[in-house]
């Protein structure tokens, strides 16, 4: 047991940090320090910068332009990538709709939207959750009955992050009705653009735009873009939801915050003495420090169990996502207590023009908006309630 | 980076934790505590055999050379069955100190006996009024020829009543509190003028409280430097943070597994309670608590080698803030999901519980801890 990095693996660190210090555009940087999201065209634009480098899906097989890293690299990538820091590969193309593709996707399938999501050239949504379909999503509604050469999809979809810049939308529709709900699932691959395909805004209540309501009215989608099998969706989407376990918990980004926090907590502000010498303020930093510590561990254990078990998933895994997102939560928390009053002023993203620049910093009026939309954390993803069921069933055998 | 035993180290994990699961069962458990130490000198002798008690002293000092992974494992091994056995003060504290300050001619005497089982060892350093100051030391020790005679109260001396050979601090110099001028000396447990008082602790061990009044000690008995033995006590501190953390961490696993297993087979409402989300969830967080834990202990392993003082009492400080926040929510839920059995001492659940309530507070607990690490700045830089 040797818990430390190897040479190999600090030169490998420093290569990736000495090429974010010059590939990443400090102004891009400066705006996720403050806390804001980036623009549509600033994730493009950024994404091909790391797709010039051969960085941009570094855990995808080498054919389709992945890196060939052991699982110990690709952990040092991401969270120096996170810590930079610096926004993450489009995680619809990167992380989900890719990987799928790959393993279940059709040779034209692969050939054809693999580079282009890597370069994000197509920007991709997923389409799984519906208004009745959230935790248990094998219940969805949304219809795909076979006519000819097509598929015509009908339904809802919603919470469809980002689908406003998607070009694509990933989606399970259910192609037998009378099936078990599981069996019934196929996986379906949809250009936005298709005639019957309606795209409603839903507002956060920090007032940011970041996910959307997708209707389809008798949209026709060519039989060749389904993935794999007929009504064998679910064990694809299975296997998406599976993949994102070790990313999920964040740990790089969550360090980036703390030494954020203690950079802004050393400032004195107004003449006041600087937050960190308060005790209070100290200890509860201190507390999420060694959470955070410890998830970080617990991350390398199942970052270094992949290496060996090959794709047998760890127990500990599980509780990534747990901690991951209550620390995530917790520090945004904290930002706001950081804030103080300057916490208060109204700064919705796309200002509708009633709004006039506060005096209070960026850091500041970004830190209510972002503890009030981190909620989502814990709800996404598998939220946290059905994590412990997942738990509770697989690890403890409840 | 890489978590895996080396074929050794899984040798040593398969042999300790055979001996428990054979001859340490509850019941065994209960009979152990009730010999006149408190303890089984039978199965002392078994881990004397397995090579356990010399495990941590350099070879050429009578050991078998093993390093921290070692104790972790004999440790957590420890602590799946509540051995009631005196490893830590003997091997961890007392051997502790010896090994890291005592001289080639004092390890050599001494070391061989603790591999062969015939000597026990504790460690008398805190006193009563010290809480977990660890400068806080009031007993004296003053020059009396080429010898020294120590006067003080020594308190709460893990299984202290039945070492046979005492670590002792004492102050030569400067304030209570000073940081300097605190040596360590080798005292005999039958020393003239030393009185013993050893009692039951909540967890089921024995501690002594220990009296020296004009105890006599020869030069040779000075262990270390006449200045620096405080430094001496923090990094045996440390090392007995990382090995209760792993202790702590098999009583925790021990502990859940127990506790799935009842809710798994008692039954209400016409089914297995296990059934029941609310307690499937509990369960789930004893879960998540002993994995933050377990991730805690592999790290303070890691971190009792390094060198830079700083960094590693961050490090034990962030280790015991987990493990002891860990231990209490195993414990309180172990005992919760139990129903009534679980207060009762009839009951293993109860006795974990008890046992990592004990841990915590035996090195400084939780929140002690916290505020340390926090003084300290934390563990990341501010950037
Ligand atoms: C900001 C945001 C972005 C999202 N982006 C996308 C996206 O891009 N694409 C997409 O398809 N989906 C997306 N989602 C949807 C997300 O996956 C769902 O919100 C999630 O699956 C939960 O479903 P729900 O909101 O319907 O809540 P519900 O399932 O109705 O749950 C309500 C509450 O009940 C709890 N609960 C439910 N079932 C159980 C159970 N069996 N045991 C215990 N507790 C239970 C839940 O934990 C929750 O607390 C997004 C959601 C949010 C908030
Ligand atoms: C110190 C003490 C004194 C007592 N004195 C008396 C007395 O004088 N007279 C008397 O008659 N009784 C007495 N009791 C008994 C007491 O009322 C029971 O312990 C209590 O009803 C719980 O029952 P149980 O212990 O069998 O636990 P169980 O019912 O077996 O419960 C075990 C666990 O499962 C949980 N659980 C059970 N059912 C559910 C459910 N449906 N959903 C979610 N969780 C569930 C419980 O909350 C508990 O955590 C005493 C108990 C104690 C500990």
């Amino acid at each position: 047991m040797d818990l430390s990095f190897t040479l190999e693996e600090q030169a490998f660190r420093e290569e990736v940090r000495a090429f974010f210090r010059t590939a990443l555009p400090e102004q891009l940087r400066a705006k996720l320090r403050a806390g804001h999201h980036v623009s549509k065209e600033e994730q493009v634009e950024w994404q091909r910068t790391l797709n010039k480098k051969g960085w941009a899906v570094p855990h995808w097989p080498v054919e389709w332009g992945g890196t060939g890293w052991d699982p110990v690299r690709q952990y040092i990538f991401r969270e120096e990538l996170m810590g930079a820091p610096a926004p993450e590969p489009l995680a619809f193309n990167a992380s989900m709709c890719g990987p799928v593709i790959i393993q279940f996707g059709s040779e034209e399938q692969k050939k054809h939207f693999l580079p282009r999501m890597a370069n994000l050239d197509d920007w991709w949504c997923q389409g799984f959750s519906e208004p009745g379909s959230g935790s248990d999503l094998a219940s969805l509604k949304t219809t795909a009955r076979r006519d000819g050469d097509a598929y015509v999809v009908n339904g809802q979809k919603t919470w469809t992050t980002l689908a406003q810049h998607a070009d694509w939308i990933f989606c399970l529709v259910r192609t037998d009705p009378s099936a078990k709900p599981q069996r019934g699932i196929s996986f379906l691959l949809i250009d936005m653009k298709t005639p019957g395909i309606t795209v409603r805004p839903i507002i956060t209540i920090e007032g940011g735009h970041e996910v959307n309501e997708v209707f389809f009215d008798d949209v026709r989608v060519p039989a060749e873009n389904l993935v794999g099998e007929e009504n064998r969706g679910w064990d694809y989407a299975k296997f998406l939801l599976g993949n994102e376990r070790v990313g999920i918990a964040r740990v790089g980004a969550s360090k980036e915050r703390v030494r954020r926090i203690k950079l802004l907590a050393s400032e004195s502000r107004h003449g006041n003495p600087p937050m960190i010498e308060n005790a209070r303020f100290r200890e509860k930093l201190a507390a999420i420090e060694v959470e955070l510590k410890a998830l970080e561990m617990t991350q390398m254990r199942v970052v270094a169990n992949m290496a060996t078990l090959e794709g047998k998933p760890d127990p500990a895994s599980s509780i990534l996502k747990i901690k991951g997102s209550e620390i995530q939560q917790t520090l945004t928390e904290m930002m706001v207590e950081l804030a103080g009053p300057e916490a208060l002023a109204y700064q919705p993203h796309g200002a509708d023009g009633r709004n006039e620049p506060a005096a209070a910093p960026e850091w500041a009026l970004t830190s209510a908006p972002n503890f009030f939309n981190y909620r989502k954390v814990s709800i996404y993803g598998g939220s946290n309630e059905i994590q412990k069921n997942i738990i509770s069933k697989q690890v403890l055998g409840l | 980076m890489d978590f895996d035993l080396s074929e050794e180290q899984r040798l040593l994990k398969d042999s300790v934790e055979r001996l428990v699961a054979d001859k340490y069962d509850f019941e065994s458990r209960k009979r152990y505590g009730a010999e006149p130490k408190g303890y089984s000198d039978g199965l002392w002798a078994q881990y004397a055999e397995l090579g356990i008690l010399g495990l941590p002293f350099a070879e050429e000092d009578g050991g078998f050379g093993g390093g921290a992974v070692d104790t972790m494992i004999v440790m957590e091994a420890l602590g799946r069955a509540l051995v009631l056995e005196p490893y830590l003060a003997t091997v961890v504290l007392g051997g502790g100190a010896l090994r890291r300050a005592g001289s080639a001619a004092q390890k050599q005497k001494i070391i061989p006996q603790i591999a062969e089982g015939s000597l026990k060892l504790a460690l008398a350093h805190a006193e009563p009024q010290a809480r977990y100051n660890l400068a806080n030391v009031a007993a004296t020790a003053k020059r009396d020829g080429d010898g020294w005679v120590l006067n003080g109260t020594k308190s709460g001396v893990l299984h202290g009543d039945s070492a046979d050979l005492l670590v002792v601090s004492a102050r030569v110099s400067g304030d209570q509190t000073a940081e300097n001028g605190v040596a360590l000396f080798l005292v005999p447990a039958d020393a003239k003028g030393l009185a013993r008082r050893g009692y039951a602790t909540q967890d089921g061990l024995r501690a002594a409280d220990i009296d020296l009044a004009n105890v006599r000690v020869g030069a040779d008995a000075l262990l270390g430097g006449e200045d620096d033995g405080l430094a001496v006590v923090r990094r045996v501190y440390d090392d007995a943070i990382a090995a209760t953390s792993a202790e702590a961490v098999g009583a925790m696993q021990r502990a859940l597994e127990l506790t799935v297993e009842y809710i798994k087979t008692r039954n209400q409402f016409g089914q297995a309670i296990g059934n029941f989300q609310a307690l499937q969830h509990q369960a789930v967080d004893m879960f998540t608590a002993l994995e933050q834990a377990r991730s805690m202990a592999m790290y303070a392993t890691m971190m009792a080698q390094e060198g830079d003082a700083n960094e590693r009492a961050r490090a034990m400080a962030a280790t015991r803030v987990q493990v002891g926040r860990s231990g209490r929510v195993v414990g309180k839920n172990g005992v919760q999901l139990h129903g009534g059995v679980g207060v009762t001492i009839e009951f293993a659940i109860g006795h974990y519980f008890k046992r990592l309530t004990m841990i915590d507070a035996m090195f400084g607990d939780a929140d002690h801890h916290l505020g340390i690490l926090s003084d300290l700045g934390g563990l990341l830089p501010a950037a």
